[in-house]
């Protein structure tokens, strides 16, 4: 017997401590990487890269709020000069002109490069006439007094020309020196952090810094750490960090409740630590086992992955009761009838192979998120079955008892006889009829039974969704919803490719369709360009003869003209502007956020604005797509974030929902092999069809929307329903004349602890947790019910009717 | 003895506190019209000398108060144009861009509006902040010279130069310090 118990125990707790290896070594992310395909498209790739990596993901909007717009213009000066010193921020911007200065000398000195304006024929007597005569007009306007200093040099006008360019776009309003929102009642900053805005723990830390920042500043601008002023942040990084707490927080919470919970009802069922201890060996195996073969099979673990794995005590905890508890009836019945393997192993095999039939169908999911949960639910139900067979008979200490509970299960028998009174046909007519009132209701909801916005999954609430959306537009920010992308093998060659989409784009701006548009080549524009305007500058003696042909019959001397003579010809023989040569200036971090560099390959952003005013934010994306489409650019597309992941995620669930039709069809094979009769087939899956129906009906008619974890939901109600099913329709076939009371007890305790497990759920504020919660909770509970009523063996004289609803 | 050794030197005291006194009642007679006013609408041309240009650029427009602290000069002539000066944000709108500043962060501007509104709204207080006050003349007459205090600002403007006939300006002469001006002529428009 030592032996024996050796050569099961030792392969066991082998194999744990592997699995302890792998969990231990195991790589966890917690980023959206969850949500995003694992074989992308070329776009899907692009629309990944952004949303991980993007400049959009880096940034975290600031607003100081309360006190008076002084105090919080100190702080916000406080603020900037302290995040700027900290190397995890590669940008913080308050409307401070920090480098006005160096911005002037950089786009001064570079007027020849970096002024589109710049053609061979501008600089013809004729071109430099035109010029210099709307330079006069210029000087006609109040700011003409100030301007005039530059006229010498810059007689036709580039450096203004530059600086409208560069502020067709209008940032924040500006008071006390310091962005402010259009109310004035908020300060705002942007910092822009080193990190990429899917790394949520360097997220985490650039919060703890802003916080910081922000507490030393309004203890230096009040003298004392209270003020009335109020820190709020939002973006994609803040976002991530909240949904991440929220979910820890949550399930947290939720699985020690829970847990809780489930074991007082098993110690007052059991009366016996061993057996609570015993009973929680699968569950914690198959968790372990679970998370191993994900971490095997993956290569990462996704955070929301664990999240789940709450999931999974809802079955691998029933095993375990089934097995004290039905052990109970070889006891009664003493050894002759047969071990607990004999008589009841086969059952709970077959459930468990129903259950793992139905998460293999996840297992192909393009959805890396669900495609995990496959893999673990199947080796985490595998591995608490087989302990639950093979470990926890030898480990059952001499003399080990349970609690009799008989009285329940007879208790419990007497309610299911009270319904099973009910004439067979009666009780098959209820069940047709409530089918098709479900079925009428899915139909009739069908074109909004499903929620196809992946933000139906995300944890952020809606007041934060809005004021995310407040402070965009306060601070007039680019809709980073929707950009042109173009990609290419090198810097030049995206840049030729932002100055070739120019052209469509600025039709675009004409027509109304857009406002406006960012682009990288209006900070640095490509090589190619600049060699162009630098060739087309004329050489000095050139210049000068137009000049004094241009000035001849205008007002302005034309040697006066002199330091633009010599600053031509500087441009001429000077070298091209580089990457380089914005260092130090603001255009750097714009030029910086707009071009995304990964190995060999780059990617120009050009995010696109609404028009102003406009009475909806949306671009008319179709028509962006037919002009960029008409212009035949390379290697150009046009990215609409939200509706790009709409339509993944909306893919996701139609392959979900396919997935699933085909594991349920796969139920249907291995049931109809296990139990070789169509008709037990049909008793069996009744009631779990019906339970399904029933509870996606429900929740359409509370105006619920499914999501994927609905689906998910229903797979499980299936899962642990089936095991219900498979005992009534055992115990029938058998010929045993009923259901014993102590399976009937299992069942009971063993659904009350899932509907417990799951209805606890079904209160977080996690729409992912929810979502399982409220489907699964109803849904253990109806298929325990219908089981009870439909499979489990009605009075002879209701058998015809049986097989009729069947 | 005593006494008659000390009256001259006290006669010339109280003579000079008298015309000192003269001198600030007329001003603060003149800043009393002046914020005694609530609205102002005039035209305007103005000529800029610049040792650039052979001759001056001239333009014209009309120039809209309204107390306390708003002033918007729209040039029609050659160039549509607008600034407009509200509180402490200055919106200037040119061939469909809009830029908008915040005076304080553009101290090189105060000089060239800032000058006229704060005298248009009788606002001396306002005006001693940015500029030192040279008054001359009466009510029916006066001269205002405002010469920046800051020194940065008195590199590009050595003076503005208003010239005034009760609550109205008639002209408004800036000049810089490289001899370049600008001078505004105010009329009121026909029909006032």
């Amino acid at each position: 017997m030592n032996a024996r118990r050796a050569r099961i125990i030792a392969p066991w707790l082998i194999g744990v401590a592997a699995a302890v290896w792998i969990v231990a070594q195991a790589n966890y992310v917690t980023d959206l990487s969850a949500f995003l395909p694992a074989k992308p498209t070329p776009l899907q790739k692009q629309l990944v890269d952004q949303l991980r990596n993007g400049p959009a993901s880096r940034l975290i909007l600031i607003a100081l709020e309360d006190d008076e717009s002084q105090v919080r213009a100190h702080v916000s000066l406080g603020m900037a000069q302290r995040l700027r010193n900290d190397s995890e921020f590669s940008n913080v911007d308050n409307g401070e002109p920090v480098s006005a200065e160096r911005d002037r000398d950089f786009l001064f000195q570079h007027r020849y490069l970096l002024s589109n304006a710049v053609t061979a024929q501008r600089f013809s007597a004729a071109g430099l006439r035109t010029a210099i005569e709307e330079t006069i007009e210029n000087l006609a306007t109040s700011t003409g007094l100030m301007l005039k200093s530059l006229v010498p040099h810059d007689p036709t006008g580039e450096m203004l020309h530059i600086i409208d360019e560069l502020a067709r776009t209008q940032g924040p309003r500006t008071q006390n020196g310091v962005w402010v929102s259009a109310d004035g009642a908020r300060t705002l900053l942007v910092a822009q952090t080193a990190a990429a805005g899917s790394d949520t723990d360097a997220q985490e830390r650039d919060l703890d810094a802003i916080r910081t920042a922000f507490r030393a500043s309004v203890t230096a601008t009040t003298g004392s750490a209270a003020s009335a002023m109020q820190l709020r942040m939002s973006g994609p990084g803040v976002f991530a960090v909240a949904a991440r707490a929220k979910i820890k927080r949550a399930a947290t919470r939720l699985s020690v409740v829970s847990s809780l919970l489930v074991i007082g009802v098993l110690l007052s069922v059991y009366r016996s630590i061993a057996a609570l201890i015993l009973g929680l060996l699968p569950v914690a195996t198959g968790a372990l086992f679970g998370i191993a073969a994900v971490a095997l099979g993956f290569g990462a673990v996704h955070g929301i992955t664990l999240g789940f794995g709450i999931t999974l005590i809802g079955e691998s905890v029933d095993y375990s009761i089934y097995f004290f508890i039905q052990s109970l009836r070889r006891d009664a019945l003493g050894s002759a009838s047969g071990s607990w393997q004999r008589l009841f192993w086969p059952t709970i095999r077959l459930g468990m192979l129903t259950s793992v039939c139905g998460f293999a169908s996840l297992l192909p999911s393009g959805f890396p998120g669900l495609a995990q949960l496959g893999l673990y639910s199947i080796s985490g139900l595998i591995a608490a079955a087989m302990v639950t067979r093979f470990v926890l008979p030898v480990l059952l200490p001499p003399g080990f008892k349970i609690r009799d509970v008989t009285p329940l299960g007879e208790w419990l028998g007497r309610h299911r006889d009270s319904v099973r009174r009910f004439d067979g046909v009666a009780v098959a007519g209820a069940a047709c009829a409530l089918a098709i009132i479900a079925l009428s209701v899915l139909y009739r909801q069908h074109a909004t039974l499903w929620n196809r916005e992946l933000s139906s999954l995300s944890p952020v609430s809606l007041r934060d969704q809005r004021y995310d959306a407040t402070l965009r537009s306060d601070l007039g920010a680019a809709n980073v919803l929707d950009l042109i992308i173009v990609g290419g093998p090198s810097l030049e060659a995206v840049l030729r490719g932002a100055e070739r989409a120019k052209v469509p784009l600025q039709s675009l701006v004409d027509a109304g369709t857009i406002g406006e548009f960012d682009s990288p080549a209006d900070y640095l524009p490509s090589l190619a360009t600049q060699q162009n305007r630098r060739s087309s500058l004329p050489d000095r003696r050139v210049l000068q003869d137009n000049v004094r042909a241009a000035a001849a019959g205008l007002d302005l001397q034309a040697d006066q003209l002199s330091p633009f003579i010599d600053d031509v010809e500087a441009a001429r023989q000077g070298a091209l502007v580089t990457v380089q040569d914005l260092h130090g200036t603001s255009l750097a971090a714009g030029f910086g956020a707009l071009i995304l560099h990964q190995s060999d390959h780059w990617n120009a952003l050009l995010p696109l604005h609404a028009v102003n005013g406009a009475a909806t934010p949306d671009i008319d994306v179709d028509r962006v797509t037919a002009a960029l489409g008409a212009a035949h650019l390379q290697d150009t597309h046009v990215l609409d974030l939200k509706d790009q992941t709409d339509a993944l995620y909306a893919s996701y669930l139609q392959e979900a929902i396919r997935l699933s039709l085909c594991g349920f069809a796969l139920i249907l094979l291995l049931l109809l092999f296990a139990l070789r009769s169509p008709l037990r087939v049909a008793r069996v899956l009744a009631p779990l069809v019906l339970a399904v129906l029933a509870v996606a009906a429900g929740l359409a008619v509370c105006g619920q929307q499914l999501t994927i974890l609905h689906l998910v939901g229903m797979l499980l109600i299936v899962a642990v329903g089936s095991n219900y099913a498979l005992f009534f329709d055992d115990a029938g076939t058998k010929q045993r004349d009923e259901t014993s009371p102590l399976t009937l007890a299992s069942l009971g305790i063993a659904n009350l602890s899932t509907v417990i497990g799951f209805g606890l759920l079904s209160f977080s504020q996690v729409p992912v947790l929810e979502a399982l919660g409220e489907t699964v909770a109803p849904g253990a509970f109806l298929a325990l019910v219908f089981s009870a009523v439909l499979t489990s063996r009605p009075p002879p004289a209701a058998a015809s009717a049986d097989t009729a609803d069947a | 003895m005593s006494m008659t050794l000390h009256l001259p030197s006290i006669c010339f005291a109280v003579l000079i506190s008298v015309a000192a006194d003269a001198a600030a009642d007329d001003l603060d007679d003149v800043m009393h019209a002046l914020a005694g006013r609530r609205h102002g609408e005039v035209s305007f041309v103005e000529q800029q000398f610049l040792s650039l240009l052979k001759k001056p650029v001239v333009s014209s427009g009309e120039l809209i108060y309204d107390a306390p602290d708003r002033l918007q000069k729209r040039t029609l002539e050659p160039h549509p144009e607008s600034l407009l000066l509200s509180g402490n944000v200055l919106t200037v709108e040119r061939s469909h861009h809009s830029h908008v500043l915040e005076l304080q962060s553009y101290p090189q501007v105060l000089p060239y509006i800032e000058s006229i509104r704060a005298t248009l709204a009788g606002d001396r207080t306002a005006l001693e902040r940015i500029f030192r006050l040279q008054f001359s003349g009466n009510l029916a007459h006066w001269t205002l010279v405002l010469v920046p205090l800051d020194a940065q600002i008195a590199k590009a403007v050595a003076e503005v130069r208003i010239e005034g006939a009760k609550s109205d300006l008639l002209e408004v002469q800036i000049r810089q310090a490289d001899g370049d001006r600008s001078l505004m002529t105010l009329h009121a428009p026909v029909g006032q």
